[in-house]
């Protein structure tokens, strides 16, 4: 037995260029924290790919349930009146 | 019919309706076991084979004829190792641990590709793994970028854009040799005669012979038959051999006017299935290797763990 059987899942995330947000590009097993980060760098950012990288651990991620999509985005999809397009205006009045 | 029985039947429905019309599945959804148990070999096997694949390679790193050369190699190496790890985080999203993974590859219970079983025996095999080898995983990998499964497919999405590169680096490798001297380009035809039959067999056995072949079409995993991705190989090589000026060692092959494509010689199964159950020139030697790593790192991990543990304890001390 190996002790990196334990070693926890981290989530990573990576800024691509400043300006833009984080984005989940992968994941990995590692010691702690600083080792996580170190392996991302080699493993996430080989080819100038980010300026930023942020690892957390999977386990500290709360997610919503498949199950649960129906009743948290489907009573959006009623509010159509919340775009703009759903509201008729002369085409001839501008900066609308 | 019980009552869960119906529901389950209705989930299975829903789950293939979904897919059939190009839904992505992700870690948390429902999937019916058989789904789960086919992605989870697939990739892992596909992650072992790029484990694996580093060791034909890795042979000539320290051989490489240029620093440009070495570090070209040492850098497609690294990326194998990389691929690894994406696919088995893939994998890891359907429940299987690396753990597992890792045991099952360096017992022997799981498979890699065959191609890896092969030796490089000369600087020219470098140039044709790159050019050969990762040209056909790339026509075998691109349809896999739209795999129904998310998580594979945006690991498919990573690794096809590095493979490029793989691809054009063995490419030049083998133009600089079979545009070389007499004795380059006779290296260089002499690898592609050991390496063209075994990369023909790279898609698999022919389609009435795949086993996992028509559920996985069905599922969206695989999108073309063996034998359409290997033509599309063939095809496309042909060509690239003109380029090159090399020969490939097929008394058969030839363009049909009829179909479009080119014709090759019966291939030979018996050898494929011999490196499948393990008979191939260097089985015996790829899981030595990897076994023999594995346990001679691991004096590294276990100092990354107790590392990791002192580091806790000074910051709580710290804190405290």
């Amino acid at each position: 037995m190996t002790a990196s059987q334990d070693w926890p899942l981290y989530e990573v995330f990576i800024r691509s260029r400043q300006g833009l947000s984080h984005v989940h590009a992968g994941s990995l097993h590692a010691a702690d924290a600083k080792m996580a980060l170190e392996n991302a760098r080699d493993v996430y950012t080989r080819r100038s790919e980010g300026t930023s990288i942020w690892v957390v651990e999977s386990s500290a991620i709360t997610a919503s349930a498949p199950q649960d999509k129906g009743e948290l985005f489907d009573p959006a999809d009623s509010k159509v009146y919340r775009h703009p397009t759903f509201y008729e205006v002369p085409d001839d009045v501008e900066c609308l | 019919m019980a009552l869960a029985d119906l529901a389950g039947k209705d989930r299975q429905n829903s789950f293939d309706e979904h897919v059939a019309a190009d839904g992505k599945v992700e870690p948390k959804d429902w999937m019916p076991a058989a789904y789960r148990k086919t992605l989870v070999r697939q990739i892992s096997q596909h992650a072992h084979s790029e484990v694996i694949g580093m060791q034909p390679e890795g042979n000539w790193i320290s051989r490489a004829p240029s620093l440009r050369r070495k570090a070209i190699l040492l850098a497609k190496v690294q990326d194998e190792a990389g691929h690894g790890l994406y696919l088995y985080s893939a994998a890891e999203t359907l429940g299987v641990t690396r753990h597992e993974m890792e045991a099952d590859l360096m017992s022997g219970k799981a498979k890699y590709s065959s191609i890896f079983n092969y030796p490089t025996l000369t600087w020219a095999d470098v140039g044709c793994i790159g050019w050969l080898v990762d040209g056909a995983a790339i026509i075998n990998q691109i349809p896999l970028c739209r795999c129904s499964y998310g998580p594979y497919a945006r690991a498919m999405v990573r690794i096809c854009k590095e493979e490029s590169f793989h691809q054009r680096q063995g490419f030049e490798l083998m133009m600089a040799l079979a545009k070389g001297t007499a004795s380059q380009k006779a290296m260089a035809q002499d690898a592609l005669n050991r390496w063209w039959w075994p990369a023909v067999m790279m898609f698999g056995p022919p389609d009435g012979d795949s086993v996992h072949s028509s559920q996985n079409m069905a599922w969206k995993i695989k999108r073309f038959s063996n034998d359409e991705l290997r033509q599309k190989f063939i095809d496309m090589t042909v060509k690239q051999c003109e380029a090159l000026g090399l020969d490939i060692p097929d008394p058969d092959l030839k363009f049909n006017a009829a179909t479009g494509h080119c014709d090759i010689g019966p291939i030979d199964w018996d050898e494929f299935w011999a490196v499948v159950k393990g008979h191939g020139p260097c089985n015996r030697q790829r899981l030595e290797q990897r076994n023999r790593a594995h346990d001679e790192g691991a004096w590294v991990r276990e100092a990354a763990t107790a590392f990791a543990a002192k580091e806790r304890d000074r910051q709580q001390q710290r804190a405290a």
